[in-house]
């Protein structure tokens, strides 16, 4: 029996009998062509090389669903790959689960998938298993992603807030803003959009870089929602060390700041997706400083503040340009919804 | 740079030590007040020079009864409202426009978005919550002008502009005696124009400087201030020269003045304040929400314990309100100066926590 053939998701796309099947076979494995995918088992079989493994899952429902420099495919599969690269792994394999709402666009569902695909494959990273859902019309935005990873611990690597003590520095591998401002610019259709561009980048083989070259690398976390102050603000109240951030170093694109005042945004709040905060002891910072520069999701990288004392309980406060001094909040958590 | 805040801080110093007492400067607008904050200028200062936040947030300064109006208008079902988003979150007598979850409640950049609103849902009664200061008043009335000479008739606004310059007379003439000087607003000046200034120079001897946002601006519109007060003068200075003229922008106020007429009006925490507000004018009258719906502005209290107007007065620093931190918080605000990203509540909330003040 034929198929019609569909433009469009159907509910039936996701009932597990022929146009799932069609979908998986037409759309989804040629893209993701790899040995244990194609098996479609119940469960992926993976041999690692480590016995020490990192595992991790974040789900995507940004909006809009492409935007400068990326979209949700390409971000569902760098989030994931970043948690896994800022805790010291290297990233092996994703999953990728999807919940389509009905009569959302093949086509548009193709493009995701080849996004997600080419950042997979830039990664080193296969997608082993995965699911496909569709929900009637209005009951989803579009397409939900929800990505699992599981990385292999890099040797000799301890990354822990234990480790962090007064005096560390800390750096960051380049601008802030770029991934928030962007969506929030295309979201309000600020005329300037165009001059920005998500910073939506997998981060490991930065990061698996800095960690061959500096092992005693003490902490990394790469500063999405809530961005570099919920990050810096977290070090501060897990440690109980307080921190400083130097205002003139931590790196900025003028047309995120031009965004980011126009619509009333803090920067040090706003997520990014392709950053990393690293903190280590002052002799290594200047190896991890050349490392980064030595790699293109790093050039802009500085060293941006340091661990310092606490007095009276740890407290974020930011050296500004001008010489004052004020505290760096953890933002409230609602000024950007569905950023990621 | 280092050389100009050198410069600038001997000025306040001297200042200071010259009248040997304490300084109060005002910072009319809310955006200066963010930015003071944002660059922590306040511990910068000299100890005898107090920075007071002004009245120049405009979902700060709204009255409550205007909140309890546009609650009421949220429960028409043939009306969308169309609004800021700030305005979302300011609580009423009955919860905010927020908290009641109502899907006619629509988030709005700028009038004209709301007009498209109007223009796309004509089965509906768009209300636009027109706030702000003569910043945005002149969109306003483009937008109801474009309504009258279109015929879109399901268009009108709620008016709440304001005047800044009414405020900081009936600041300086009645409430807080103790004001000093005015740092004044840069965006507002470059409609009003610098000289709009000139009756508090005059009639109240208070130093006016307008000054832009960049943290040195801000800097070196404090020390100019100091300087005149140092030497017995009150003069309107702009050191905001690339875009406030003495005059403004004539364009902008004709096309206020075509549309609004300044009537007396309510401010929160400075309560009835002679040609303030703008209403419009009769040719308008029909785009008015007030008259359209029949609705009267009533003054209403202040939320409990919320003391919200005495520091848009500069009478109290947020701090000194006993629901500061505790009962009031970004999440979860009771008063609009914590609502507002530029409200003086939230700007100390954010950024002045944890630090010992600065006066």
């Amino acid at each position: 029996m034929k198929d019609t053939p569909t433009n469009k998701i159907l509910l039936a796309h996701g009932g597990g009998g022929r146009l799932t099947a069609n979908l998986i076979s037409n759309n989804i494995l040629p893209k993701f062509s790899n040995e244990i995918l194609a098996q479609l088992a119940d469960a992926a079989s993976l041999e690692l090389d480590s016995p020490a493994v990192c595992f991790t899952t974040d789900s995507y429902v940004v909006k809009p669903l492409f935007f400068n420099g990326g979209d949700i495919g390409k971000l569902a599969v760098c989030g994931t790959i970043n948690d896994l690269a800022v805790a010291g792994a290297k990233p092996v394999a994703l999953s990728l689960s999807m919940i389509i709402e009905e009569g959302f666009e093949l086509g548009v569902l193709d493009k995701i998938l080849a996004s997600a695909a080419e950042a997979a494959d830039g990664a080193e990273v296969s997608i082993v298993a995965g699911d496909t859902k569709v929900v009637e019309t209005g009951a989803a935005d579009g397409i939900f992603i929800n990505t699992a990873g599981l990385g292999t611990k890099l040797p000799d690597v301890n990354l822990s807030f234990g480790r962090i003590a007064p005096g560390d520095k800390i750096i960051i591998n380049g601008t802030i803003g770029d991934h928030g401002m962007t969506i929030m610019s295309q979201r309000e259709g600020i005329k300037f959009e165009s001059q920005l561009a998500s910073d939506c980048a997998s981060l490991a083989p930065l990061t698996c870089r800095i960690l061959e070259a500096a092992p005693g690398v003490k902490f990394m976390r790469d500063p999405t929602r809530g961005g570099l102050a919920a990050t810096v603000n977290e070090i501060a109240n897990s440690t109980g060390h307080s921190i400083e951030l130097y205002e003139k170093d931590i790196p900025i694109k003028p047309a995120v700041q031009a965004a980011a005042d126009m619509l009333g945004f803090d920067l040090l709040d706003i997520a990014n997706e392709g950053k990393v905060v690293i903190v280590t002891a002052p002799d290594t910072a200047e190896k991890v400083l050349d490392v980064c520069k030595g790699h293109p999701l790093g050039a802009g990288a500085g060293i941006i503040g340091e661990v310092a004392q606490s007095e009276d309980g740890p407290i974020v406060e930011l050296i500004t340009k001008v010489g004052g001094r004020r505290i760096v909040q953890m933002p409230y958590g609602r000024e950007l919804p569905r950023i990621c | 740079m280092l050389n100009r805040i050198y410069e600038a801080q001997k000025l306040m110093d001297s200042a200071c030590q010259k009248l040997g007492r304490q300084i109060n400067i005002m910072e009319v607008c809310g955006t200066h007040t963010v930015a003071i904050f944002r660059n922590g200028l306040r511990p910068t200062l000299p100890e005898r020079l107090k920075m007071l936040s002004g009245p120049g947030c405009p979902v700060c300064v709204t009255d409550q009864g205007y909140i309890d109006i546009t609650l009421q208008l949220a429960d028409r079902e043939d009306c969308i409202i169309a609004t800021y988003g700030d305005m979302i979150r300011v609580p009423g007598k009955d919860g905010s426009l927020e908290t009641r979850h109502k899907p006619n409640v629509k988030i709005v950049l700028s009038s004209e978005d709301a007009l498209t609103l109007a223009k796309n849902n004509p089965d509906k009664t768009v209300v636009f919550i027109a706030v702000g200061f003569e910043t945005t008043a002149p969109a306003t009335a483009v937008a109801v002008q474009e309504a009258d000479s279109r015929g879109i008739e399901n268009f009108c606004i709620l008016s709440g502009h304001k005047l800044v310059v009414p405020a900081m007379e009936a600041l300086v003439g009645d409430k807080n005696h103790k004001i000093d000087a005015f740092l004044c607003p840069g965006h507002v000046s470059v409609i009003i124009g610098s000289n709009a200034y000139i009756p508090i120079v005059e009639q109240f001897a208070r130093p006016c400087v307008v000054a832009g946002f960049e943290p040195m601006q801000i800097i070196e519109g404090i020390a100019g201030l100091c300087r005149q007060l140092a030497d017995g003068a009150a003069e309107v200075e702009s050191i905001y020269d690339a875009v406030v003229t003495p005059e403004g922008n004539r364009t902008a106020q004709s096309i206020i003045d075509e549309c609004f007429e300044p009537v007396d009006g309510l401010w929160r925490g400075l309560g009835s304040i002679p040609n303030s507000t703008l209403k419009l004018k009769a040719e308008y009258s029909r785009f008015d929400a007030l008259n359209r719906f029949g609705l009267k502005e009533i003054p209403a209290e202040d939320l409990s314990g919320c003391r919200c107007g005495e520091v848009l007065c500069g009478l109290i620093d947020p701090p000194d309100c006993a629901l500061f931190e505790k009962k009031c918080t970004p999440d979860s605000p009771v008063g609009p100066c914590m609502v507002s990203s530029e409200g003086a509540c939230s700007a100390w909330y954010k950024y002045g926590r944890g630090r010992k003040r600065s006066s």
